[in-house]
Parts: structure tokens; sequence; C-alpha cells
């Protein structure tokens, strides 16, 4: 049964103040982070509710983000429920112990707000942080609205620490356009998220009673094995992800899906995005729509594990799919998302053209003109039937 | 050696302690120590033992038995890095190549 109506606590806030209350919530045993914008305001509102007793959370204010992540690990590693946060170059000074993170199998939860990587050093948003991990055996989802980015929080917990799962998941918004825009969110009675969570019952925790050794050395003869185990757990998530927004969507009418797809039935042109783009691609949608033009668009919220199923489904039989895509992939056949799809794609029996455009970087901002002028490719393209790999949108060049 | 991905622990684990012993780090030798009974101290009179003190492996075994002293290596965990030789007061261990 959904959650009452007056039981919801409704405020206005932003995608980082979301995701610190959902952290709120979670009855976390230890929160170890560095500042760096746009991610700031999630630790520094956590910071506050720990400074208040409003939650009995050990707090790590760590020298740097490598040490973040690692205290992470360690905490992870005794059987406590972890979380924390950063972006662009904080997040890259992480990178050695994200590949420990998840190869450790330690279900934390990290959340970033998607910043541009230096140089020249950016503050605004693009993907290239969160593709820049994209590797690292991180479960990825990234979020469209505050409540959504809210909502995915709490899920990323029960997801990370079931135990045909146990990675570290990392929730993504992207930074100033959602991390600072206030919106409309509702949050859950925390009885209820505690309920919903449970408390996390770690596979092989760290105990002084009963002593193991954990990230031994593992050289040719075992580590290709240890690869293996990983890979199978990170194919296990779809399943779980769907059973536990399931569960999720029982209390409180929504899920979201690995994908959202958005008058795709009959679409013959269909624009595949992330994160925020997805709201003005919709719009978009509406209004090309309205002019008897068929446009459908794919929001694809879970990029690692890939969901290549329901995005080919989703494809169907499109004449074309225009990506938009905020992280470039220096000297690659395309750039990240694009590749994903083309690979997914090659399979198919009808072959929708691919085109790749790479937009937004360094936070420039991605108008509606930006995708219409894509689409208007697109159909010329069609015509003459071949494409460009890929393009730049919205450069001045 | 021959353990499937689901036939070990996860992640690398080790959840036996200590288990060390089973990885005989002798093969890591590339030159092997040799006891010279003739002039050691243990063997004449059970005395000295300065290289049973500074073995890293404990590779060194100083037995009495019967009223006798006897010198044995433990070659599946002696790395051959020589401290023995080195430490020895009457130069009664040699290195050979392997």
């Amino acid at each position: 049964m959904t959650v009452a109506k007056d039981k919801i606590s409704i405020e206005g806030l932003t995608g980082d103040a979301a995701i610190a209350h959902a952290l709120k919530q979670c009855d976390l045993d230890v929160l170890a982070a560095y500042p760096i914008t746009p991610q700031t305001i999630i630790v520094e509102d956590f910071q506050k509710f720990a400074a208040d007793g409003e939650v009995q959370t050990a707090v790590i204010p760590v020298e740097s983000e490598h040490s973040a992540m690692s205290a992470c690990v360690g905490a992870s590693a005794t059987g406590a429920r972890v979380a924390t946060a950063s972006a662009s170059a904080g997040l890259a000074l992480m990178w050695e112990i994200l590949y420990c993170a998840a190869s450790m199998r330690m279900p934390i939860v990290f959340t970033v707000a998607n910043r541009a990587l230096s140089a020249p050093i950016n503050i605004h948003n693009d993907h290239s942080d969160g593709m820049g991990m994209r590797d690292s055996g991180f479960v990825q989802l990234y979020c469209q609205s505050s409540q959504e980015a809210y909502d995915t929080t709490i899920m990323a917990f029960k997801i990370a620490e079931d135990h045909d799962i146990l990675l570290p998941v990392m929730v993504g918004i992207d930074g100033f356009i959602l991390s600072h825009n206030v919106e409309r969110v509702e949050m859950l009675p925390t009885d209820v998220v505690t309920d919903f969570l449970g408390i996390r019952e770690p596979v092989q925790p760290l105990h002084p009673d009963k002593p193991i050794t954990m990230g031994p050395l593992a050289l040719t003869d075992y580590y290709f094995e240890f690869k293996e185990q990983q890979d199978r757990a990170i194919q296990e998530v779809p399943k779980i992800y769907k059973k536990v927004e399931k569960e999720f969507e029982k209390l409180t009418g929504r899920s979201y899906g690995m994908i959202e797809e958005y008058k795709t039935d009959d679409a013959e042109i269909i624009i595949l995005a992330m994160s925020t783009m997805g709201g003005t691609a919709k719009a978009v949608a509406d209004v090309l729509r309205e002019k008897g033009e068929k446009v459908g668009v794919i929001r694809l919220k879970m990029f690692r594990p890939f969901p290549v199923e329901e995005i080919c489904k989703a494809i169907g039989d499109a004449k074309a799919v225009m990506i938009f895509e905020k992280a470039m992939s220096f000297g690659a056949v395309t750039h990240p998302l694009a590749m994903e799809i083309r690979s997914a794609l090659y399979e198919a029996e009808n072959r929708p053209m691919v085109l790749d455009f790479v937009v937004g970087l360094g936070g420039r901002d991605v108008p509606p003109t930006t995708f219409v002028e894509g689409y208007e490719k697109t159909k010329k393209y069609l015509e003459k039937g071949e494409a460009p790999l890929y393009e730049t949108l919205g450069v001045r060049k | 050696m021959s353990e499937k991905f689901d036939e070990i622990p996860m992640a690398g684990n080790i959840i036996k302690p200590g288990n060390a012993t089973e990885y005989k780090t002798g093969g890591w030798r590339s030159e092997r120590p040799v006891h010279i009974p003739e002039t050691c101290l243990w063997i004449k009179n059970g005395t000295c033992g300065i290289c049973w003190i500074y073995c890293p492996d404990m590779a060194i075994k100083l037995i009495e038995k019967d009223g006798k002293y006897e010198f044995e290596y433990d070659y599946d965990y002696c790395k051959g890095c020589g401290i023995c030789y080195n430490e020895c007061p009457t130069d009664s261990i040699k290195m050979e190549k392997e």
C-alpha cells in the first residue's frame, strides 16, 4: 500500500539537498567525504544533520577524495552502511579506490553531482567524470529530477547491499542544473525508509572474533576468477533493480525503470539522452509531435550495467536514433554513449541510423533548439542515407 | 589452483586465517644456503644460534636429539636471502647457485 498522503512531507529541495535528506533517512553508519562543487551541499547538509544529532552517523572529514573512498571501503568492510559524494576532479582523485571498492564488493553509495573535468578548470555540468569511471565496476544510475535523486539514493542502498550484487552504486545528478535547482520533493516518513531498507547484513565482514584477510594479492593464478565473479555480480543488477523498484513503487507509486520511454511506440526518430537532458528532449518531442513529426525519447537512467535488451526493444523499428551526450572519448570511434548504443544495436534486424551529437561540455547550455538542430540534421542524413560518426553541436566552429 | 570462480571466496577474501604456510616461498630462491657442520658452534656445543635468530622466514631448524645437535634448512620457505650466511660468526654457511 502506498504511504498515506498526510504522512508524506513535501519540501522544495535542490538535487543536492534531496540526496542529503535521503541519506539522512537511510540510517548511515559512516559518511566520509571531501567537499567539491557542485556536490558540496550534500555533505554540508548531512554534516548539519550530524551536528544537530538528527543522525547517528560517524562523519569523517578526510584530507582528500582518495582518502574519502578509502575510508568508505574500510568502513564498509566492517559491515557498515556507507556513503560518500564527489564530482569531477575529486572523483578523478578517487579513481584507484573506485576499482578497489567494486572489486572488494563494497556496497557503498556514491552520490555524484556530475561536473566537467579539468583543464581548463570548469565547475559546470557534463558527464566526463561519470564516463571516466564507467569501467570501475560501479553500478551507475543517472537522475533527471530532485525527486528521482531522492528516490534513487534510497533504492541504491537496497540494490548495492543485495547479496546477489554487493557492488557500489553511483547516483548521478547533473551539476548545478539539478544539484542547485529547487524542485518539489515528496519525502517518505523515516520509519518507512527504515523498514524498506532494513539493516545491512554483511556477508563476510571484518571482525576481530573471526579474522579474515581482504584485498590480498592474487596473481596469474586467481585474479581472473575474481573478475569473473565480479562480472557475474553486475549482470544480476537488472533483476534486483526491478525487484527493488517494484517494492519502492508499492510505497510511493513512483518508478523510473532502467530506461524511461516517451512516445517511442510509433516513433521514426528517437532522441536518446541521459539525466536532465531527458526533460528537455521530452518537451522538444511534444512540440515536434504537434507539427506531425514522429519523435520519441529514451532517457537512459542505468548506464552500468547497460540495459541492452530494453534499449533495443524501445528503439524497435525506428529509422534513426539521435544520441545527445555530454562526454567525449577522445580519439574513439564515437563517444561513450553512442559506442554502447551502436554495439547494442549490432545484432538488430533493422539497424537504425545512429547519430552521435556531443553537446553541453563544460556546462554549455543545451536548449531545445539544439535538439531541433540535431533533428533537422538527422532528417537530412536519413535522406542522404549516410551520416558522420559523430559531431559536436552548440560549439563555435 | 584448479578451483573455478564459484569455488573460491568472494573478492579474494581469505576466510581461513594463518594459511600463509600453504604458499611455499622457497620457489623464489636463486641461491641456496649450505651448512658446513665442521665449524658450526651449534653442532659443536649447542651454542650461538645467530642464524636461527636472524632468519626472517623461520627456515632454520636447530634440533637437539639424544644429546646431539642437528641442523636443518626448510627449503620450502627459505627464500635464499643470505642473511644467515652474512651473520654466521664462524663462516659455517655458504651460498650456492640454485
